[in-house]
């Protein structure tokens, strides 16, 4: 203690911050976490207006072009300019860009009819050139003809919901249960966690497709993906709900629960207003930090045939088509979906390793 | 510590009929059999069929069924598989150890490569070789398994080093034993690697964070202070107590391995439990099921009990307190 601290001149320093002005500077220091965050918010944004950035629709084949290769549009003069594709042989599916016929990049151009946010009925697409038989395909075609770029935006609504939508299912579940069996106790809270035990102890996708089984082969694309849904967090909210619990076994014994139960403020009550609110740091990292796993799973159970079904597109049914080794190599545009994966997930792990940080005070 | 184990033991029965019991469950919730598919052959009459369901206790409740099978899995029989036409154990023996294999070599290959890399991020922490293990890891995290493999079945196609999938080549049965064991080794390394990857990154991470809290540590300070090389200090001194808190990781990170396993099998076709599962559930076997299921958890859980073990042995508190 030397020279006394200037306090007069700095407004700052009379103010004391809030946990949550304080987590949120610390959060911004941290490049990688907004640059996860900032990448999201694209994503989202794109699978909310799917209809509308995909240059035509998802299911419409085109059999003039199976395996048709990534357009790659150049500069030519003062305008984005594509090539119009050709096959060399037919039958081979091999295709040459045709330098003398090309297009100019038109933005909300006219093509196909869709919905924007499914209400609004219009035919203007973000980008295309205007005529349908020199398509831009970003990212190539699959085995059918149909364009890769708008499946993987359609499946990304499929892909980027099932995430938010499994996680507020799974933790609002694990978080209830988990709360009130650790503040309660005694039976109830060995028989809960015993069945948590049960649940973890049965590897997640052995546990996943029996499920799965359990319901009929074939159902509807909105089925399939409630079913989903619910069969994700069905896994999933046993580790929240342990964790939830050993937390609202040393917050139940903390004075402002003791205050609260002496003014007579029922159980309930305490769990969702006193104790619940105190793990929600921990719960925001961890749900941040496990949306991946509901991309994945999703992944997994329509590559496995038994998620979303054709025509309608899933990143993990599109990489179906990947399976076959021969086709991948001639093809390799066929992995972009898990290259939408990919990017995904890395920006979820890093936006939640961001938070992470920012909410452990005690590293700092 | 002979107490401690045997306690551990106990604990297993109880996970070990709940997950039967729920399988079963599971399985009887599911529309249809196996035997609905053969209700079009006009092979088959009706009757056979009845005979063929009451032969299996098909007609009775699924409680009723659950204790046959029961009473069966304590002497060793876990059922028929209808589909295979032979024991569920005959079926099980093999893909069981080929799942086992996998995970083994593949835990094998992610320690091998995740605690020295972790030890030389923090040793070297916010160097270059710290930022780029950050970087791997970050990459490994997040590239899902399903994408890895099948990366690795297009290397495998692309270069010719590798076999496309398989547990063993077509000529396996003329070789003698060592070309045996040398083409069951080529096989196994490509998807081994493919599982190691995705949990490398978890266990390094982990491992350079414990060895950095450990290396705050007074103690630590205390043998520098003595004058110890850094070397000796850290290897010595530090190293032993942030290896330990990886023991239990170990355990955690068992679910998350079957699982991957599982996604592996299935991508580059190794027959293991996780195939199995899937070619059971598909053909309606319900039986086979529970039978993979079943193991496929006694599997998670004896790594789990060789995990507590092992901790228990490494710190005499967690034995003592129990």
């Amino acid at each position: 203690m030397s020279a006394p601290i200037d306090t007069t001149n700095n407004a700052e320093a009379r103010r004391p911050r809030t946990p949550w002005q304080l987590f949120w500077e610390r959060l911004r220091r941290r490049r990688f976490a907004l640059a996860g965050a900032w990448v999201l918010v694209g994503l989202y944004a794109m699978a909310l207006f799917a209809s509308f950035v995909a240059p035509g629709n998802p299911e419409r084949q085109d059999r003039e072009r199976f395996f048709h290769p990534p357009t790659v549009p150049r500069i030519q003069g003062w305008w984005l300019v594509v090539p119009r594709y050709e096959q060399t042989k037919g039958g081979a599916f091999v295709y040459k860009a045709r330098v003398d016929d090309v297009k100019p990049v038109r933005f909300f151009v006219r093509g196909d009819p869709h919905k924007l946010l499914w209400m609004i009925p219009t035919t203007v697409h973000l980008f295309g050139t205007g005529e349908g038989n020199h398509p831009i395909l970003l990212f190539g075609t699959d085995q059918f003809g149909r364009d890769i770029f708008a499946r993987i935006l359609y499946g990304s609504q499929v892909s980027l919901s099932i995430g938010l939508v499994g996680i507020a299912l799974s933790f609002s579940f694990g978080m209830l249960i988990g709360g009130a069996s650790g503040y309660v106790g005694g039976k109830a809270d060995t028989l809960v966690m015993r069945l948590c035990e049960l649940i973890m102890s049965i590897p997640g996708l052995y546990l996943i497709l029996s499920l799965r089984a359990t319901f009929p082969p074939k159902l509807s694309s909105t089925h399939v993906y409630l079913l989903i849904v619910v069969i994700l967090s069905f896994v999933g909210w046993a580790s929240m709900a342990r964790v939830i619990r050993g937390m609202a076994l040393s917050l139940r014994e903390r004075q402002f629960v003791l205050a609260a139960r002496a003014l007579g403020v029922p159980a309930w009550r305490i769990i969702v207003r006193h104790i619940l609110p105190n793990t929600l740091s921990y719960v925001i990292v961890a749900a941040t930090l496990s949306v991946p796993y509901y991309i994945l799973g999703e992944v997994v159970l329509s590559y496995l045939s038994v998620g979303i079904q054709e025509p309608d597109a899933s990143w993990g049914n599109m990489l179906t088509a990947a399976q076959n080794t021969e086709h991948l190599q001639s093809y390799p545009w066929l992995l972009a979906p898990g290259a939408a994966i990919f990017v995904t997930v890395l920006a979820f792990n890093f936006l939640g390793d961001g938070l992470r940080d920012a909410a452990d005070t005690k590293s700092n | 510590m002979w107490q401690f184990v045997l306690k551990r033991l106990l604990h297993l029965i109880p996970i070990l009929l709940g997950v039967s019991l729920l399988t079963f469950l599971l399985m009887s919730m599911t529309p249809g059999d196996y035997y609905t598919a053969l209700e079009n052959n006009p092979q088959i009459t009706p009757q056979k069929l009845i005979e063929l369901r009451a032969k299996w206790h098909l007609d009775q409740p699924w409680h009723v069924q659950y204790f046959h099978w029961l009473k069966n899995a304590l002497q060793g029989d876990l059922g028929y598989s209808m589909a295979y036409k032979v024991a569920a154990t005959e079926l099980i023996g093999s893909r069981l150890w080929n799942t086992f294999l996998l995970s083994f070599v593949a835990t094998i290959i992610t320690w091998a490569v995740a605690v020295p890399l972790g030890i030389w991020a923090a040793v070297k922490k916010d160097s270059w070789v710290d930022r780029l293990c950050a970087g791997i890891a970050f990459l490994g995290l997040s590239i899902p398994e399903v994408l890895l493999a099948l990366l690795a079945l297009l290397f495998a196609y692309a270069t010719g080093w590798f076999p496309v999938g398989g547990a063993q080549s077509p000529l396996h049965d003329t070789m003698n034993g060592w070309e045996q064991f040398r083409d069951r080794c080529h096989h196994l390394l490509l998807p081994a690697v493919v599982l190691a990857a995705s949990s490398l990154a978890g266990i390094m991470r982990q491992m350079r964070s414990n060895l950095l809290d450990t290396l705050r540590a007074e103690y630590v300070t205390a043998a520098r202070a003595k004058g110890l090389s850094e070397g000796w200090v850290v290897y010595k001194h530090a190293l032993r107590n942030a290896i330990n808190p990886l023991l239990t990781i170990f355990g955690y990170s068992l679910a998350g391995l079957l699982s991957g396993a599982f996604i592996v099998e299935n991508i580059m076709a190794w027959p293991g439990l996780g195939r199995l599962t899937l070619e059971a559930l598909s053909a309606k076997d319900y039986p086979l099921v529970v039978a993979t299921v079943v193991m496929a958890t006694g599997l998670l859980v004896a790594g789990n009990f060789v995990a507590d073990i092992l901790l228990a042995w490494s710190d005499p508190r967690i034995r003592l307190k129990e």
